[in-house]
């Protein structure tokens, strides 16, 4: 068994990261709290909801610099949820707090009724979403999370990839009319983008351009997706990839364009393969006509594999070489 | 609106009520006639809301947690002229907005509910946002009794109190009936009143269907500091006789024989009342 907290990136991903210019950030969920913290003192109608999750949060410094901005709830997460839908209907700007895995589940029925049903504009927050904390096994896992929120009308799901996106993400969810979902992992990211780079809720962004095989991914396996791009470039493999940041509404056009252009497309999503990105894009391929060699890369249906998140990550095949490989035998 | 005035109006409100049930093909009988009282008390004395005043920041907020109740809360809504009272005839109907549970499509409801466990955490967030903006606002929920087995309900009663929220008030619509039998045999959640004690309510008691009571206990809130509880001890049906406290009726639909049979008993009640004064 290896020991705890291993690299996410192997020595020669951490290479190609150096060669493409990609330079380490700090963790999404920092990039949110010091953006939410930025707008929260300019807009004092901006109000943050934690269930005892200010810590994991990152919101301790929002707290103690806006205490009457923030309201703490206690371990109690459909009251987190109820409460920032009246704290919205009732004009204020709430962000509702907490980890993926409670938020989503047990709190599920308040997201689907006072919040997109009711329409009230209250912003979700899936804090160490995914198997952000790893070891801690399956109930702190959300894997599940993608495919119970897509199939709730009038709710917008955003996972960004790195910090750039993270505070376009919150940006555009405090300005939102309706409600937003915004998914964050706990790991340090590498930045993906250039600062002058278009966010726009609902469009992919394309980092790479290519057309022998389509890597279509979404939060924290974007950067794997772009490191195995270089790699597969060095075989003379030019691999196109899209960081699709909302999950709900789907970027339709980029997917088509991308399966009528590429030879192969794979999807790589920190989530259960069941009703994720990946079933949403062969949906969309499938109904266009479009049928071209397909995988989908995430956690498959079983009792994921114990280990920190880099571990899984590894285990699953979401990694340069993982991906890869998996273009490899798709092209082959 | 005098005490008596009231009371003929929650008699004509019990007839509307039903007919729109009978229109509707479904709805829930029983709850709506226990709350209606509470209805009538808090839409045409207590609430500063209006269609004309819907949309102020400062206006009171209602929330009907038990939804199912919602006939009796869109004949109140149109008895204060909300929309016309001809809506009420495409309750439950293909693309009629009038769904069988409140939605804000609906002039006059403030949230979607109907799931149950759902209105006290909102009023809560409602209320915080009054105390942050100084807001002179109360927010309100119905609650039914059986509605209290949901757990969100007591998070939400903990935290009320811990923001020591003197702007909320939850009433119980105590009707002690839910759709399975009485509810101290369902799952008791008795003794109530000691409950929310506990859980640092101010409560009060009343005869739900007495309108000087109900009056009394929602015109202000009860202690300062304090979140408020009103358990209204009311009867399922209240009005029809062989509605009266039957959970069969907590979702019935009432024959032509049984819908003419209710208005006998309600017209006789109306001529009686009229003939008092």
């Amino acid at each position: 068994m290896s020991a705890p907290a291993p690299s996410m990136y192997s020595p020669a991903a951490k290479a190609m990261a150096e060669k493409l210019g990609l330079k380490m950030g700090r963790a999404n969920l920092d990039e949110f709290a010091a953006t939410l913290m930025e707008l929260a003192k300019a807009n004092p109608n901006i109000v943050a909801v934690t269930s005892d999750s200010r810590g994991s949060g990152k919101l301790g410094p929002f707290g103690q610099a806006l205490p009457k901005q923030l309201v703490e709830v206690g371990i109690a997460e459909q009251n987190l949820v109820g409460i920032t839908a009246g704290l919205a209907a009732a004009g204020k700007k709430s962000f509702g707090v907490s980890p993926s895995c409670f938020l989503t589940a047990r709190s599920l029925e308040q997201i689907k009724n006072d919040v997109c049903y009711s329409n009230v504009p209250a912003v979700l927050i899936g804090i160490s979403s995914g198997v952000s904390y790893g070891a801690l096994g399956t109930t702190h896992h959300s894997l599940h999370d993608l495919a119970v929120l897509r199939a709730i009308n009038n709710l917008i799901v955003i996972i960004p990839a790195d910090n750039f996106e993270s505070r376009q993400a919150i940006l555009a969810a405090a300005r939102a009319t309706k409600p937003v979902f915004v998914r964050f992992g706990k790991a340090a990211m590498y930045g993906l983008h250039k600062p002058e780079t278009k966010f726009e809720v609902g469009k992919a962004i394309t980092l790479r351009e290519g057309n022998d095989v389509a890597f279509i991914a979404t939060g924290e396996t974007v950067v794997h997706a772009l490191l195995a791009a270089g790699q597969l470039a060095e075989r003379g493999i030019q691999a196109r990839v899209l960081s699709m940041h909302t999950v709900k509404p789907l970027d339709v056009a980029a997917i088509l364009k991308a399966g009528r252009e590429c030879r192969a497309v794979i999807t790589a999503e920190e989530h259960m393969v069941n009703g994720g990105l990946g079933e949403a894009s062969a949906s969309v391929l499938l109904q266009a006509g479009v049928s071209k060699p397909f995988r989908i890369v995430g956690i498959p249906d079983e009792e994921t594999v114990p280990g920190a998140q880099a571990d899984i990550f590894r285990h699953y095949g979401i990694s340069m070489e993982g991906l890869s490989e998996t273009a490899l035998r798709l092209l082959k | 609106m005098t005490n008596e005035e009231l009371q003929l109006k929650s008699i004509q409100l019990r007839k509307k009520t039903l007919e729109a049930i009978y229109g509707a093909g479904a709805g829930h009988t029983g709850g709506s006639l226990s709350c209606l009282d509470i209805l009538n008390v808090l839409y045409n004395r207590i609430l500063n809301v209006s269609p004309e005043t819907f949309s102020d920041p400062n206006r009171d907020r209602y929330v009907q947690s038990k939804g199912h109740s919602v006939e009796a809360l869109y004949t109140v809504l149109a008895d204060r002229g909300f929309y016309p009272e001809a809506e009420l005839k495409t309750i439950c109907h293909y693309q009629s907005h009038f769904v069988g549970h409140p939605t804000r499509h609906i002039p006059g409801i403030e949230m979607n509910t109907g799931a149950l466990g759902h209105g006290l955490p909102i009023c809560v967030g409602m209320a915080i946002a009054g105390k942050m903006d100084n807001a002179p606002y109360r927010v309100f929920t119905l609650l039914g009794d059986g509605e209290l087995a949901e757990g969100s309900n007591w998070e939400a009663a903990m935290a009320a109190a811990h923001y020591n929220l003197d702007n909320l008030t939850a009433i119980i619509d105590h009707n002690t009936l839910q759709i399975s039998g009485r509810t101290r045999d369902v799952c008791s959640n008795e003794p109530l009143d000691e409950k929310f004690r506990a859980f640092g309510w101010a409560v009060k008691i009343v005869n739900g269907h007495n309108f000087a009571e109900l009056t009394e206990a929602l015109n202000k809130p009860a202690e300062p500091g304090k979140p408020t509880c009103v358990i209204a001890n009311t009867v399922k049906g209240r009005g029809v006789s062989f509605m009266e406290d039957v959970a069969k009726w907590h979702h019935g639909v009432p024959s032509d024989a049984e819908l003419k049979q209710a208005f006998g008993e309600l017209d006789a009640a109306e001529m009686k009342l009229k003939e008092a004064k």
